[in-house]
C-alpha cells in the first residue's frame, strides 16, 4: 500500500479538514487499496468465457454464507429423536422448509449454492489447465487455489451431515471409517473424529462447529491469499504472455485495462446468466435429478438400517472412484488404506502441477498435440470416474463392460497423466507464442 | 469439453442398463386439481394416518387446497386439537414396532423419498398402491410386487379387492372389491397426488415464483450487456 501522505492535511485534533474520505484515507489505506485491487489493476484485456468463474466462485461463495447465516437461526444440530420419533435436525430442516417464511428459498439457495460451487471451481480449475495460469511467477496462486479446494471438500463433506438423512448418515459412516484403516493410529483415529463409535450427535455437533465456523475462516482467509498473490503478479491471459513485458509511458501495461470498471461491468453480465442457470435449477429443479439432493436424503438417518447403495455427492465421485479403485493390500496394508491414499494423493498432487508441467509455453494456443490429447482424455477420464463414483461397484456400462476395471484403469490415466507430465511436456511440439496478446 | 458433456448427459441413461429393473406405472398428474388433492386428502386421513403421520404438515396448511378452516376441522382432524397442529398418529411407535415389524414411517417427504432412475416418487407410490397381493406366508397375509416382504398390509383391499399372484407371475384380481379397477387407479392418483403436494406444498408457488425470477433476470441481462457493450467500445 502506498505510503500516507496525507497527516499532514488535518489538524492535530484529528478532526475532518478536508472530506470524509480524505479523514479516512489518512487513517485507513482505503482509496490506496481501491486503486490497487480494481480501478489500477491492469488485467489483460483479452479475458474469454473461462475468466468468468473466478469471480462466480466469489458470488457462490457470498451466497453460501449469507443464506447460511439463515440456516443457522433455524436449523438445530440434534441426533435425537422428536416427539415424533424423527430426528431433530432432519425435522428442523422440514420445519426451514415448510414454517419458516422463504425458508424453503434460503435451503434451496444453499444446497443448490454446493453443487454451483463446485462446478464453478472446476471450470476455474479447467481454466487454470488450459492456459497454464499455474505456472511460474503463479505457483502460490494455484497453491493456494488447491488449499480451497480442499477447504470445499471438507466444508461440503461436513455440510452433508447436517441434514442427518441416510445419505448424510452413511455417507460420513463410511468416509469417516477410511480413516480406521491407517496402521496403528487408525481406530483411535476415526473414533476421535466422531466423538463416537458410530456417527452421532457428538459428530453431528462438531461437523455442525466446523462447517459454520472453522472452515469458512479458514477458506477465506484463503481466499484472501489466492487474490492478493493474484494481484502482485497480475493475471495470466488465453494467451499465455506476459501483459507486463510491454508498458506505455506511465507503467502501465499496453495491453492491461483497469478492472474496474472493465472486468466489473464485464463479470455483472457473467453474474446475470450465472443467477439465470441457477435459478431454473433452484426453482425448477431443486433436487438435480437426484445429483443436487439425493433422493435417498428425504429419509431420516437411521443407524439399524444401511442403504444398499451409498453413493457421495457427485463433486466428490471422482476422488471416490480412485479410492474404490485401490483393492490390493499392498505391503501386507489394508487395501482401504490405498484407497485412502490414493484419494488423497488425487487432490494433492494438483499442488504440484507448477513444478511438472516444464512446456516452453504456458497456453494450450500454443502447446502441441500431446498436451491436448492428453488434456483430452484427462477430462473424460475424470468424467467417466465420477459417474463410476455414483454407481455401485458392480456396474457394467450397457450390462457388460465390467465399470470396476475401467475405473481403475482410468485411475492409472489420472496418475500418470501428472508423474509422467515432466517427460511429455518437455518433448511436446510447440508455437511461438505472440508477443502481445490477441483478441 | 464436448465429449465430457455427451458421456455426462448419458450417462443417467446408462444407469438403466444395470442391475434389478423396476417397472413402475407411470402417475397421473394432479397437483393442478384441487378436488382431486382434496379427495386425496380424505383418503388420506381415513386409511393411512392411523398408522403413518405426516408430522411436519400443519391440518391448516390444508387451506391451500381450497378447504376452509372449517371444512378441515369437522372432516379430516380426528386426532388434533387446534388447526396448526401437526398431521401427527395415535398409535404409539413401540407398539407399532411390535405389530408390523417396524415402525410406519412419517409420510411428509415420502414421495420425494421414493424417486428413483425408474421414475418419480409418485410413480413409485402410484404402482405400488396398486401392487399388493395375497401371500399366505406373510404374517399380515399381503405382500407386494414393489415392495417384496413389505411389513404394511393392503389398507385399500376393501376398495380394490384381492389380487394374486398367477402362474406367469402377474398380478390377478381374484375377489373384487367396491370399485372397478379404473376407479379404484382413480382414487390411489389423488391420494398419491396428495403425498406428493405435502411433500412440498410450496412446489406451485416455488415454480410460479421462478417464472418472475427468470423474467427480471432476462430484463436485466439485456440491461447488463448493454452496460459492457458500452464500456469496452474502446478496448480493442
Amino acid at each position: 500500500m502506498g505510503a500516507n501522505t496525507n497527516f499532514e492535511k488535518y489538524k492535530s485534533d484529528g478532526s475532518v479538514g478536508g472530506n470524509v474520505l480524505e479523514w479516512v484515507d489518512a487513517r485507513f489505506p482505503l482509496t490506496s487499496m481501491w486503486k490497487a485491487h480494481l480501478s489500477e489493476y491492469y488485467a489483460p484485456k483479452n479475458f474469454n468465457f473461462w475468466y468468468f468463474f473466478g469471480s462466480l466462485a466469489l458470488l457462490v461463495l457470498v451466497i453460501q454464507i449469507v443464506t447460511g447465516i439463515f440456516l443457522v437461526m433455524h436449523y438445530k444440530p440434534d441426533a435425537s429423536l422428536n416427539v415424533n420419533g424423527i430426528p431433530v435436525a432432519f425435522a428442523s430442516v422440514e420445519y426451514i422448509m415448510r414454517d419458516v417464511p422463504w425458508g424453503w428459498l434460503i435451503r434451496y439457495m444453499h444446497s443448490t449454492g454446493a453443487s454451483a460451487f463446485f462446478i464453478v471451481v472446476y471450470m476455474h480449475m479447467f481454466r487454470g489447465l488450459l492456459y497454464g495460469s499455474y505456472r511460474q511467477p503463479r505457483e502460490l496462486i494455484w497453491v493456494f487455489g488447491v488449499l480451497i479446494f480442499l477447504c470445499l471438500m471438507a466444508e461440503a463433506f461436513m455440510g452433508y451431515l447436517l441434514p442427518w438423512g441416510q445419505m448424510s448418515f452413511w455417507g460420513a459412516q463410511v468416509i469417516v471409517n477410511l480413516f480406521s484403516a491407517i496402521p496403528l493410529i487408525g481406530e483411535p483415529l476415526s473414533v476421535w473424529i466422531r466423538g463416537d463409535f458410530v456417527v452421532g450427535d457428538a459428530t453431528l455437533n462438531r461437523f455442525f462447529s466446523f462447517h459454520v465456523i472453522a472452515v469458512p475462516l479458514v477458506l477465506i482467509g484463503l481466499v484472501a491469499a489466492h487474490i492478493l498473490a493474484l494481484h502482485e503478479v497480475g493475471s495470466n491471459n488465453p494467451d499465455g504472455v506476459e501483459i507486463k513485458k510491454h508498458k506505455d509511458a506511465n507503467g502501465i501495461p499496453l495491453d492491461g485495462i483497469p478492472f474496474h470498471p472493465y472486468y466489473t461491468v464485464k463479470d455483472i453480465v457473467g453474474v446475470v446468466v450465472f443467477l439465470m442457470v441457477f435459478s431454473c435449477v433452484v426453482f425448477f429443479a431443486p433436487e438435480g435429478g437426484g445429483y443436487f439432493l439425493e433422493f435417498n436424503n428425504f429419509i431420516p438417518a437411521d443407524p439399524l438400517k444401511t442403504p444398499p447403495h451409498i453413493a457421495p455427492v457427485w463433486y466428490f465421485t471422482p476422488f471416490y472412484s480412485l479410492l474404490r479403485a485401490m483393492v490390493w493390500p499392498f505391503f501386507g496394508l489394508d487395501a482401504k488404506f490405498w484407497g485412502v491414499v490414493a484419494m488423497g494423493l488425487g487432490v494433492v498432487i494438483l499442488a504440484f502441477l507448477p513444478w511438472l508441467d516444464r512446456s516452453p509455453v504456458k497456453s494450450i494456443r500454443y502447446r502441441g498435440p500431446i498436451f491436448k490429447a492428453l488434456l483430452i482424455l484427462f477430462v473424460i477420464a475424470f468424467g467417466i470416474l465420477g459417474f463410476l463414483g455414483t454407481q455401485p461397484p458392480s456396474y457394467a456400462f450397457f450390462g457388460v463392460i465390467p465399470g470396476a476395471p475401467v475405473a481403475q484403469i482410468l485411475t492409472v490415466y489420472y496418475f500418470l497423466f501428472f508423474i509422467t507430465m515432466p517427460w511429455w511436456s518437455k518433448i511436446d511440439k510447440y508455437s511461438p507464442e505472440p508477443d502481445r496478446v490477441t483478441m | 469439453m464436448k465429449k465430457l458433456l455427451t458421456a455426462l448427459l448419458f450417462a443417467p441413461l446408462l444407469a438403466f442398463a444395470n442391475g434389478a429393473e423396476l417397472h413402475l406405472d407411470k402417475a397421473p398428474d394432479v397437483q393442478g386439481d384441487k378436488a382431486a388433492l382434496q379427495n386425496g386428502a380424505k383418503l388420506f386421513v381415513n386409511y393411512c394416518l392411523n398408522c403413518h403421520g405426516a408430522s411436519y404438515v400443519r391440518y391448516n396448511r390444508l387451506t391451500e387446497l381450497g378447504l376452509t378452516e372449517d371444512q378441515i376441522k369437522d372432516n379430516l382432524m380426528f386426532t388434533a386439537e387446534k388447526i396448526g397442529e401437526p398431521m401427527r398418529v395415535a398409535i404409539r411407535s413401540d407398539e407399532a414396532k411390535k405389530w408390523f415389524g417396524a415402525t410406519p414411517p412419517d409420510l411428509s417427504v415420502i414421495a420425494r423419498s421414493r424417486a428413483s432412475e425408474f421414475g418419480s416418487g409418485a410413480d413409485w407410490l402410484y404402482t405400488y398402491l396398486r401392487s399388493f397381493y395375497r401371500d399366505e406366508n406373510r404374517p399380515t397375509g399381503w405382500n407386494n410386487v414393489v415392495f417384496e416382504n413389505v411389513g404394511m398390509p393392503h389398507i385399500l383391499y376393501e376398495l380394490q379387492g384381492v389380487q394374486k399372484l398367477n402362474a406367469e407371475h402377474k398380478l390377478e384380481l381374484v375377489t373384487p372389491g367396491k370399485l372397478s379397477a379404473a376407479e379404484y387407479d382413480k382414487q390411489v392418483a389423488d391420494l398419491v397426488g396428495f403425498l406428493v403436494w405435502i411433500g412440498e406444498p410450496q412446489a406451485g408457488f416455488r415454480k410460479s415464483l421462478g417464472l418472475g425470477v427468470l423474467a427480471f433476470l432476462a430484463v436485466l441481462f439485456v440491461l447488463a450487456y448493454a452496460l459492457k457493450r458500452e464500456y469496452w467500445k474502446d478496448v480493442h
